[in-house]
C-alpha cells in the first residue's frame, strides 16, 4: 500500500513574518494587504491572532477591533516564494513525487515504505531548523486522509491516520473538517440530520447525489477513504484551463479612460502570458467589483481564438459598455481568457486577415523586448493616459489570497 | 532596537570550483576579525537574529561565531 504524506507549513505567512522579526513573535500578528493601495484585509494571522477572533479576509480595523494588539505586517512574496522552494528542496531529498496545493501545502509520495512517520518526523525537524518555521505533516495511504491528517494536530505534530485508525480519528469531526465541504455544503446536509464526518461517510450514496450532484458521491468515497487519486511527479505543470489577472485599484475607477487604461494593463498581462504558454483563448470574461463591493462577472465567446491585447481588450470593452451603470464608480477590475486551445495547428480562418497577423507579430516582437529590457519597456499608449492605474505588473503580482481552506468555505 | 542581528561586511575566498569560504569578518567600528576555523556549513534559520541563510560556524579563537550568508547580504548573531 502507498504511503502519501502532506505537509502543510503552518500559518505560513504569518510564521515567515514571525521568524524575520523576533520583536513581534509571540505577540499577535496578522499579514494584511496595503491599506494605502485599499487592500487593507488580512491575509494570515498567527496562533495568537487567531485565538483572539481574527479572522482572514477580515479588514484591518475590524481585526484590530477583535484584538486591540493585532500588530500588521505587510506581506513579502518573494520571501513566501523563497521559503516555498526551499521546503520543496527538501521534500526533493525524499521523492520526486511532489505535488503542490498552494504555496505552503505539498503532498508527497513516499511509495510503499513503513517508514512514512520516520520521515514526516524527519522533514518536520529539517523545515524548522533549516527554515525556522513548523510543518504538519499527514501520513496516510490516500491524499485526502494524508491532508485531514496535517489539519488534525497542528503546528509542528505528525498525524498518521489507518485503515485502523482513520474511523476514530476523522469520523467524529464535524462536517466542516472534510476537505471540500464548504458552508453552503454544510447546511444542505445538516438539515438531513448530518454533523460529523462519519455521518457523511454512512449516509446512502443516493441520497447523497441527489443532494449535491456527483460532488456528493465523491464526498462520500473521500469520507471512507476511497481515494486513488496520484501524486502528480515535481515540475508536472496541472493543465491550465484559463489565464486571468485583476486588480484593485489604487483609486476609484470612474471615468471610461479610467477603464481603458485599467482593462488595457490587464489584457496585456493576460496576452503575454497566453502567448508565453503558446495558447489561444476563445472566450474573454471581465470581472468588476464596484466601490459598494457588489460584483459580476460576464463573459464574451470569439469567432476565432486570439492571444493579443488588442483583441482581449476589444472583447473586455464590449462587455463593459453593454453591463456598464452610469455613475457607478469600480473598485477592482479582473480579465480572463478561458476556451484555451494550443496556438500550433490551429486552422486559420477568413478573419484571420493581413492586419490581424501583423498585430499579433508586433506584440510577439514586444514580448521579446520586455523580457530583454525589462517589464513594461513597451507598453500600448493607452496605458500612458494614467500611470497611476496602469502602474502595477499584474503577471508578477501574484495574488497574495487567504487560506485556500477559508476560501473554499 | 537590537534584534540580535549585525550586518557586516565580509572577505570570502573561493577555491578552484568555485566554493565560497568567507575568512574576514570586518566589523563597523574598524576591527577585522579573522576566522581560523569553519567548523560547519548548513542551511539553517536565525531565530535569535531573525533571518535564514547558509550558516558558518566559525571559529575566531575562543569562541564561535554564527556567520549566516542571507544572500546577498552578510549578518552575525550577537550573543550577549
Amino acid at each position: 500500500m502507498k504511503t502519501i504524506l502532506h505537509v502543510d507549513l503552518n500559518n505560513f505567512y504569518a510564521s515567515v513574518e514571525c521568524m524575520y522579526d523576533p520583536s513581534i513573535r509571540g505577540l499577535p500578528v496578522a499579514v494584511c494587504g496595503d491599506i494605502e493601495l485599499r487592500h487593507g484585509i488580512v491575509l494570515a494571522k498567527n496562533y495568537i491572532a487567531k485565538a483572539a477572533g481574527v479572522k482572514t479576509g477580515y479588514t484591518i480595523a475590524d481585526a484590530k477591533r477583535a484584538c486591540p494588539g493585532l500588530v500588521c505586517v505587510l506581506p513579502h512574496m518573494d520571501r513566501y516564494m523563497r521559503f516555498s522552494a526551499m521546503a520543496k528542496g527538501i521534500y526533493s531529498d525524499y521523492t520526486d513525487k511532489i505535488e503542490s496545493f498552494g504555496i505552503d501545502e505539498c503532498w508527497l509520495d513516499m511509495g510503499g515504505t513503513d517508514k512514512g512517520v520516520q520521515t514526516a518526523d524527519e522533514i518536520r525537524k529539517r523545515i524548522r531548523k533549516e527554515l525556522g518555521v513548523t510543518a504538519s505533516v499527514g501520513v496516510s495511504y490516500n491524499k485526502i486522509f494524508a491532508k485531514m491528517g496535517s489539519d488534525y494536530k497542528k503546528p509542528d505534530a505528525t498525524t498518521e491516520i489507518t485503515e485502523e485508525n482513520y474511523k476514530d480519528l476523522l469520523w467524529r469531526l464535524p462536517l466542516s473538517d472534510m476537505m471540500f465541504v464548504g458552508r453552503a455544503t454544510e447546511k444542505k446536509l445538516r438539515l438531513y440530520g448530518m454533523e460529523t464526518i462519519g455521518d457523511l461517510a454512512s449516509a446512502d450514496p443516493r441520497l447523497l447525489e441527489r443532494l449535491l450532484g456527483k460532488n456528493g458521491l465523491l464526498l462520500h468515497r473521500f469520507a471512507n477513504g476511497r481515494d486513488n487519486s496520484e501524486v502528480s511527479a515535481l515540475n508536472e505543470e496541472p493543465e491550465i484551463k484559463s489565464i486571468g489577472n485583476s486588480t484593485t485599484s489604487p483609486r476609484d475607477i470612474i471615468t471610461d479612460d479610467d477603464v481603458r487604461v485599467t482593462f488595457m494593463a490587464l489584457c496585456e498581462s493576460v496576452a503575454a502570458r497566453l502567448r508565453r504558454h503558446k495558447m489561444k483563448c476563445y472566450t474573454v470574461a471581465i470581472d468588476e467589483r464596484n466601490t459598494e463591493l457588489f460584483a459580476f462577472t460576464r463573459q464574451k465567446h470569439l469567432v476565432s481564438p486570439v492571444c493579443t491585447a488588442d483583441e482581449i481588450f476589444a472583447a473586455a470593452m464590449e462587455l463593459h459598455r453593454f453591463n456598464r451603470r452610469p455613475g457607478e464608480k469600480l473598485r477592482s477590475l479582473g480579465v480572463r481568457a478561458s476556451s484555451l486551445c494550443r496556438e500550433e495547428g490551429l486552422q486559420l480562418t477568413f478573419y484571420d486577415d493581413e492586419k490581424k497577423q501583423k498585430k499579433e507579430a508586433a506584440e510577439r516582437a514586444a514580448d521579446e523586448i520586455n523580457s530583454r529590457f525589462g517589464r513594461k519597456s513597451v507598453v500600448h499608449g493607452t496605458t500612458m493616459i494614467d500611470r497611476e492605474l496602469s502602474s502595477f505588473l499584474p503577471s508578477d503580482d501574484r495574488t497574495v489570497s487567504p487560506d485556500r481552506f477559508e476560501a473554499y468555505l | 532596537m537590537n534584534t540580535g542581528k549585525l550586518y557586516v561586511s565580509v572577505s570570502a575566498e573561493f577555491d578552484r570550483d568555485g566554493n565560497m569560504r568567507p575568512s574576514v569578518i570586518h566589523l563597523d567600528d574598524g576591527r577585522d576579525v579573522k576566522i581560523k576555523r569553519i567548523k560547519n556549513v548548513t542551511r539553517a534559520a536565525s531565530l535569535r537574529a531573525g533571518g535564514q541563510g547558509t550558516r558558518y560556524i566559525c571559529s575566531i579563537g575562543k569562541q564561535d561565531i554564527f556567520l549566516f550568508y542571507e544572500e546577498p547580504r552578510w549578518f552575525i548573531e550577537i550573543r550577549s
